[in-house]
């Protein structure tokens, strides 16, 4: 029972932040936004998977992806897929030229459906793809880089070029992939239909859970001892090889679980905004999904969902408002993160807002005895409390 | 095929070249069961680059390694140290973020694939086994501290220990007391003398009254080749070695 | 392939090759100043594309000044446009690196995402100084039309420039860093930084200018390619990866790396998009080239060194 206290939920200060984040999950935010502003949280929400999923790979493995988007986007596909195919049974397409296949594709000239999209007629396939197709593709691509030791800026330049790849590939690719447009005019999903104020509350909730398992699942992966490994092997690779570790695996591991959890993402953001685009798979959809992470805190699973709904939210408020002032800021961001706060506003509070509390605590409370130090077999909350 | 020898490291022929200038050229090395082999010569003899090539840092170009038997050439640098050979680092080489008992415990021969650490479990007898060795490298009252926080002497220890902690058959140091005052060479010449029982050990060291408390045989390397072999004493005397090295 | 004769397919062929050979100069120009920057230093400059586009539009601006106010210039303001177009990218290089670059050497991660924020900033300083659509230079009567040797082939003089220019500053290149004393210096500094500065090289400098210089040179090339299509605020962010693959794929630290690498991108692209379509052309080549770094991660020229 303590281990599931110090290492899934983080000791006292990760119970405390992980219980206020669904606090503003399910409870603040519901209770102050309408539906269609909800609805919109629920999207940044979707992002902040990707964003969570960078916290892995990035903050603590070091590898920088520019490319989570692909496998956000794949996720995303594979939801859109099924939805389309439900939304274009016979009935509903019966003036088309070959009824029961999508719109884009008779648009097309496609008189059968292709045969990587048959699969996707069953619920249980398309769950078992949003997982699997990600993950292999992350798979390939790490068995491909990791065991050549392609690492650092040359991977990070790699997995752009592969989101340039996949967005050419989709957009080109009009009547298997819906083109540039996407796959959109999505309804219901077996029979439920989604674009009704009732599922949309119900799947800002599915997904708010979904993230703090994400979360959960992800502490507990820090707080072992890859996720120790995952540290050392950022600061000091070869060292690790001279451990007695084949690094290319944990890489390659890490990087599959942070494809399967940003594809979960893009598979709830299918489901919540009705429709999947190339334009949340490409170089730019991607780095600002690092944005999302530098500014909440490359170290800070938490910190990362709180970077997505700040810079989501200010770049809503002003592309509205400023337009031309949301890049300045954007970019500015960028570089103020790197320069002034890697840690983003985790590693600020950590460094200055605890300072404060516990100032504050000290004002309150009467001098206690000093605390006596647990040798080693404590050093596990360590880390623990790290990744919260 | 290949010969078969009773020799723990047996190097034959080995040869690494680097855009032509040859590091080690043609080498044949050998070292016994529980031998201490100290290795000298001046820079650039290629001392570094031998351990380099053993452990599997640097491919070589031609030649053949050895390690009871088994050739090491063709191994990944995990795959050798799992064989049973230990590598420290000139500059300590150590994981600054984690504390001293992370350390060691990451290196502590056991679950190192990525099933094993997601379901490590910080047993009894690996909590012992590290506190074991870190009291053998004198920081057992330091096992709470970062890493990075240590003084560079303590550092050069936790890395010998993190090697202990692997119970390696083979041992390699390379400078082991470099940047260490004279109570703390002192301190590492005990610590290496009891970890050398029961092993192979090669050191590569600059310090003669250092290398006089500890060697078995001392090898000295000039240009990629051994230049003389022998104990100090013939070393020491030997007079290639004192024109190009030791000094009138 | 049916339907031409000996001669028409000869001179296809040498459109081709001539196509193929502008796609190389293209590359070429823009990778240089990139290799420096990445190659020699080290520094991933994702904004390298928005200094491109400063040259590009110092052009536009040109054109449109000398139209205005000295309309008999048109002919000659062109050469003038492409220093000027140096002179300011080179600029403002030299100051991006003293204000950012310069604190972030150690970590290339990091200088990738600042030097990102840097060209979103720039390519909205572009929007708001010049607006959304893009804009074009009004080319000088010698670059207009296309030198025919023979009736059936038909070479376009500003692909011929752009090439001249190219070789041109390719030379220039290699002679500064390895003919001149300020090159000399360069290759010190990236080489061994400690021992450049203990032996009295201001390797703070060394670095400014080195940077300042890749900026530049992506400023002639933004200038180049006025004569080839129209400019705007993004255009920047359509060669960045290409330049950055060119520049890897040769072997980060070797100039003839970079020329023998934009050359078989080039080439490839150009002959496969012969067969198929242009969309998928470039998935191909991206996909041979990662497929090549992956088997050969160093790149195609590189030099073993012990760590």
């Amino acid at each position: 029972m303590t281990a599931i206290y110090k290492n899934l939920l983080g000791g006292k200060q990760g119970v405390i932040g992980l219980a206020l984040l669904a606090a503003l999950i399910f409870l603040v935010l519901p209770m102050f936004l309408d539906i269609f502003r909800l609805n919109l949280v629920g999207k940044y929400l979707t992002y902040a998977f990707a964003a969570v999923s960078l916290v892995l790979i990035w903050g603590y493995g070091g590898i920088l992806s520019l490319g989570q988007g692909v496998f956000f986007g794949l996720g995303g596909y594979c939801m859109a897929m099924f939805l389309k195919l439900e939304a274009s049974s016979p009935e509903n397409t019966a003036i088309q030229s070959t009824p029961g296949i999508p719109d884009f594709m008779d648009w097309n000239q496609l008189t059968q459906l292709p045969w990587f999209w048959e699969p996707f007629n069953s619920f249980p396939f398309t769950l078992f793809a949003i997982l699997a197709v990600p993950g292999i593709l992350a798979y390939i691509i790490g068995v491909a880089m990791f065991k050549r030791r392609v690492g650092g800026v040359y991977f990070s330049i790699i997995t752009q070029a592969i989101a340039a790849i996949l967005t050419i590939l989709i957009v080109g690719q009009q009547g298997l992939t819906g083109g540039i447009n996407g796959i959109t005019d999505l309804k219901t999903l077996h029979g439920w239909d989604i674009r009704a104020d009732s599922a949309k509350y119900l799947l800002y909730y599915i997904n708010g859970g979904l993230l703090i398992g994400v979360i959960l699942l992800s502490r507990f992966i820090l707080s072992s001892k890859l996720g120790r490994l995952l540290l050392a092997m950022r600061d000091k690779e070869d060292r690790v090889r001279f451990s007695g570790y084949d690094v290319s695996n944990f890489k390659i591991f890490i990087f599959c679980v942070a494809a399967m959890i940003s594809a979960v993402g893009g598979a709830m953001f299918t489901l919540q905004v009705g429709f999947m685009s190339p334009s949340f798979v490409g170089i730019v959809p991607s780095i600002e999904m690092v944005i999302f992470a530098a500014v909440g805190g490359r170290m800070s699973l938490i910190g990362a969902v709180y970077g997505a709904l700040i810079v989501n939210f200010g770049k809503t408020y002003f592309s509205e408002t400023f337009p031309e002032l949301w890049l300045f800021l954007m970019g500015g961001l960028f570089i103020a993160v790197v320069m002034f706060f890697p840690n983003g506003l985790a590693g600020l509070y950590e460094k200055h807002g605890k300072r404060v509390m516990e100032k504050i605590k000290m004002l309150r409370s009467k001098p206690t005895p000093p605390v006596e130090k647990t040798l080693s077999g404590d050093n596990s909350s360590a880390t623990a409390r790290k990744a919260a | 095929m290949s010969s078969s020898t009773d020799f723990t490291l047996a190097i034959e022929d080995l040869t690494v070249s680097f855009d032509g200038f040859k590091a080690v050229d043609g080498l044949n090395l050998y070292v016994d069961q529980n031998e201490l082999r100290v290795v000298i010569g001046p820079n650039g003899a290629g001392k570094t680059t031998v351990l380099d090539l053993i452990c599997g840092k640097t491919k070589a170009t031609t030649g053949s390694i050895k390690f009871k038997n088994h050739e090491l050439t063709d191994l990944s640098e995990h795959q050798i140290v799992r064989a049973g050979v230990g590598r420290k680092f000139q500059t300590p080489s150590i994981y600054e973020n984690l504390s001293v008992y992370e350390n060691l415990e990451i290196s502590y021969p056991a679950k190192r694939n990525v099933w094993g650490c997601l379901t490590f479990r910080r047993t009894a007898e690996i909590k012992e086994r590290v506190r074991e060795v870190a009291a053998e490298i004198f920081l057992e009252d330091l096992l709470d501290m970062e890493a990075g926080l240590l003084s560079h002497g303590q550092k050069q220890w936790l890395e010998i220990g993190m090697l202990l902690i692997q119970d390696p058959e083979l041992l390699m140091l390379d400078e082991p007391v470099a940047g260490m005052s004279v109570k703390e060479r002192e301190q590492t010449a005990d610590l290496l003398n009891r970890i050398c029982k029961g092993r192979s050990v090669i050191v590569i060291e600059h310090d003669m009254e250092f290398v006089k408390n500890i060697a078995h045989k001392v090898t000295v390397l000039h240009q990629g080749k051994i230049l003389a072999e022998g104990s100090m004493d013939q070393v020491q005397n030997d007079e290639r070695v004192i024109e190009v090295y030791l000094g009138h | 392939m049916g339907g031409y004769t000996l001669t028409e397919l000869g001179s296809i062929f040498v459109m081709q090759g001539f196509a193929g050979l502008s796609l190389f100069s293209v590359l070429l120009l823009m990778a240089l100043g990139l290799a420096i920057i990445f190659g020699q230093m080290g520094v991933i400059n994702m904004a390298h594309g928005e200094f491109m586009t400063i040259g590009a539009y110092t052009t536009v601006m040109f054109s449109v000044l000398t139209e205005k106010f000295i309309p008999g210039f048109i002919d000659y303001y062109f050469p003038f446009a492409i220093l000027v177009s140096f002179l300011i990218a080179f600029g403002i290089g030299y100051f991006v690196e003293f204000a950012m670059i310069r604190h972030l050497y150690k970590r290339p991660l990091d200088t990738l995402l600042a030097t990102w924020g840097l060209s979103l900033i720039m390519q909205q300083i572009f929007r708001s100084a010049f607006g959304a659509r893009e804009v074009s230079a009004t080319l000088p009567e010698w670059l207009l039309g296309s030198f025919q040797p023979t009736e059936s082939i038909d070479i376009p003089l500003n692909g011929m420039f752009v090439m001249g220019l190219t070789v041109l500053v390719t030379l220039g290149v290699f002679y500064f860093l390895f003919k001149s004393r300020w090159g000399l210096r360069v290759r010190a500094t990236t080489q061994n930084r400690i021992m450049a500065g203990a032996v009295g090289i201001n390797t703070r400098l060394v670095d400014r200018v080195s940077f300042a210089l890749g900026c530049g040179i992506a400023g002639i090339a933004g200038a180049a390619f006025t004569t080839i299509t129209s400019t705007g605020p993004t255009t920047g962010t359509l060669y960045i990866v290409d330049t950055f693959l060119v520049v890897v794929f040769g072997g980060a630290a070797s100039l003839f790396g970079t020329i023998a690498s934009a050359f078989s991108i080039a080439q490839a692209q150009s002959i496969l998009e012969f067969f198929i379509t242009g969309s998928m052309a470039k998935v191909l080549t991206l996909l041979t080239i990662i497929g090549i770094l992956m088997l050969r991660p160093e790149g195609l020229f590189s030099i073993k060194v012990r760590k």
